[in-house]
């Protein structure tokens, strides 16, 4: 067991090495440098100040040998300074990570509790009014462009209602109480959540009805159990295998997510953090951001591995190293 | 027993078309694609009966509401609504549909290939497949909008022209959306090369090139088709995404994602602007959706079946 995980960690690795040249690269190519920023805040530089400036910071030099300089930095922990929060990166990627975390962890959470019970519902009774319904409102759920319902979130319950903010911070209001900062949290939780129910729903009823079909449900059934035993006690297990794959297999997209509905509601997370970084051209700062997105949904394959094989005994580590 | 004569002599096309009709979403959702896309496509018609221009700024009727001038009002500019989202309908359904197909030749040159070359080619390949299925696309794709192309050494009469942006991220959306088939058809090809009438092929001296093209291919064809409609909608939501984050279309080419970019600070003034383009993104992907859902139970029969038992 040990050394197939040891084997999926080093591939996770070198994916993350690989795209941490990729994205030097990119990052690279986009218009403009740090040092035309800095220009255009000051019309009496030169020319020759800016080529001095350019030097000073090693941006005379080629693409691959910057790279080569940021890296060695980085496996002494030194990430660099973001020059849009004028901090050291770690001290501006923090905050910004914890807040996505409260927004990832619970509306995945506040998904999960609305989706397993529904698409259980829907899957035992197939091709009723009610599987019907919840179907159609899974497609619809997946259909809906996530920051589309940010906005017409912010239309009903700020425009018209005028019942939570529009989006911001608590700080940036000057609150101070315990539902001045639950408020702000409740428009970008709720979009994210609505984001995501679809797709658990469609998989846990896929998933049950693929195990309802099974020789062993029939046997449970043939025993004499009630309906509810054969559901809950027999297929939900088996049934949670593929599933709870697929949700850690998702944290990249709920990471997706997340950067959007951030950005609807201007909420202080990794995204926002990311998007800003990179139209701001603040390098070191858009590289660890979009690392730690990677890593994020690097340690969601791993969990997904781990999972398979942690909820299905028939799943040897042996046979997955195959 | 004519039942059975009656089945032989309907022709596969057919009884394919027949069990499509029978998805009654999908054939819905079929008539709304086509009626939305023949809409977007009368744009220019409806300019001149409607007797708007679409790109006539008037800052004196900024923000009107519906009226017969204009059936949905003006933006911000004093510019007509509805045309604007029709013409942005074009814009988003062309860049839909191209960047999915472009994802899909990708998709299945690579996983034809892979599958039927085999050995440690094909392992090289799939690992390179999973890299980048695992990375995270949203913020990989921010990256990759702002990328300046001057930079890459393409010409300045490519760059310079108006329809840029719009090449640009179908070629985006290509390079990051065609794991989906490649693993598909990858899969499917491993089985089929064992098949006697592709060793039959092989015998007779077929190259690989025919025997992929002519013998492999062609029995692909339900998976590819029911799976690039699957991916339209998603395309037309990432496109949208990207618009609206300002990254993807770039004005004054309008698409339904662009549309939005403005309607959020406006929002107080203008509501409807916010709603439209939100409703036809909305309704394009969930009839997209529902297609592929027909065309799934259409093409593969056996699945059909399985459901009509779960009836029982």
């Amino acid at each position: 067991m040990p050394a197939f995980l040891i084997r999926r960690f080093i591939h996770s690795l070198i994916v993350l090495f690989v795209m941490s040249a990729v994205i030097y690269g990119l990052i690279g190519l986009m218009p403009g440098d740090p040092v035309d920023l800095m220009i255009s805040a000051d019309p009496n530089v030169t020319a020759a100040d800016a080529a001095r400036l350019r030097t000073i910071y090693g941006l005379d030099q080629p693409l691959w040998s910057r790279y080569l300089h940021w890296l060695s930095a980085a496996a002494t922990g030194d990430f660099g300074y973001s020059r849009l929060y004028s901090q050291p990166v770690w001290q501006a990627i923090i905050p910004a990570l914890s807040n996505t975390l409260l927004l990832l962890i619970s509306s995945l959470a506040l998904a999960l509790v609305i989706a397993l019970p529904a698409g259980v519902f829907a899957a035992t009774r197939p091709y009723s009014l009610a599987d019907y319904g919840i179907n159609l409102t899974a497609f619809a759920g997946i259909s809906m462009p996530p920051f589309w319902l940010g906005i017409l979130l912010i239309l009903l319950f700020s425009v018209t209602l005028g019942w939570l903010p529009a989006g911001g911070t608590p700080q940036s209001a000057g609150a101070s109480g315990l539902w001045e900062h639950v408020q702000y949290l409740i428009l970008p939780i709720a979009a994210l959540t609505i984001a995501g129910v679809g797709g658990h729903t469609r998989y846990m009823r896929a998933s049950m009805i693929e195990t309802l079909r099974q020789d062993y449900i029939r046997t449970a059934r043939a025993k004499g159990l009630s309906e509810n035993r054969v559901v809950l006690g027999h297929a939900l297990r088996n049934a949670m295998i593929p599933v709870v794959t697929v949700i850690a297999l998702d944290l990249g997209v709920l990471f997706s997510g997340a950067l959007i509905t951030e950005t609807v509601f201007a909420y202080p997370g990794m995204g926002k953090l990311i998007f800003d970084a990179i139209m701001g051209n603040d390098y070191n700062l858009a590289l660890v951001g979009l690392l730690m997105a990677t890593t994020l949904t690097l340690i969601g394959n791993l969990l997904a591995d781990v999972a398979y094989a942690a909820l299905d005994p028939r799943i040897s580590y042996e046979n997955l190293d195959a | 027993m004519t039942e059975i004569v009656a089945n032989l002599r309907e022709s596969p096309s057919r009884a394919v078309l027949a069990r499509f009709l029978r998805h009654r979403l999908a054939v819905v959702s079929a008539l709304v694609l086509t009626l939305l896309a023949g809409l977007a496509l009368l744009a220019p018609v409806i300019e001149g009966l409607t007797g708007v221009d679409a790109e006539a700024v008037d800052l004196f009727s900024r923000y009107s509401p519906p009226s017969s001038a204009h059936l949905l009002g003006t933006d911000e500019l004093g510019r007509d609504v509805l045309v604007r989202l029709l013409y942005g309908g074009q814009v988003s359904l062309f860049v839909g549909l191209t960047a999915t197909i472009a994802a899909a030749i990708i998709g299945t040159t690579i996983g034809l290939v892979s599958g039927y070359v085999g050995g440690r080619f094909d392992a090289f390949v799939m690992r390179v497949t999973d890299g980048v299925i695992a990375l995270p696309v949203l913020p990989l794709l921010i990256v990759l909008a702002a990328v300046d192309l001057g930079k890459l050494g393409l010409s300045e009469s490519l760059l310079s022209s108006e329809n840029v942006s719009l090449y640009r991220i179908v070629g985006i959306v290509a390079l990051v959306g065609w794991t989906t088939v490649a693993r598909l058809v990858r899969a499917s090809t491993l089985s089929i090369k064992t098949r006697p009438f592709v060793m039959a092929a092989r015998a007779q001296g077929a190259s690989a090139a025919r025997i992929m093209l002519r013998h492999i291919l062609p029995n692909l064809a339900s998976p590819i088709i029911v799976a690039t409609t699957l991916s339209v909608g998603n395309v037309i939501l990432l496109e949208s995404v990207l618009s609206f984050l300002g990254l993807g279309i770039q004005p004054p080419l309008p698409s339904w994602g662009n549309l939005l970019t403005g309607a959020q600070e406006t929002i107080w003034e203008a509501p409807g602007l916010a709603f439209y383009p939100g409703v036809l993104i909305f309704v394009t992907v969930i009839a997209f959706n529902f297609v592929g859902d027909g065309l799934q139970d259409a093409l593969d029969p056996r699945a059909r079946d399985r459901r009509a038992a779960d009836r029982h």
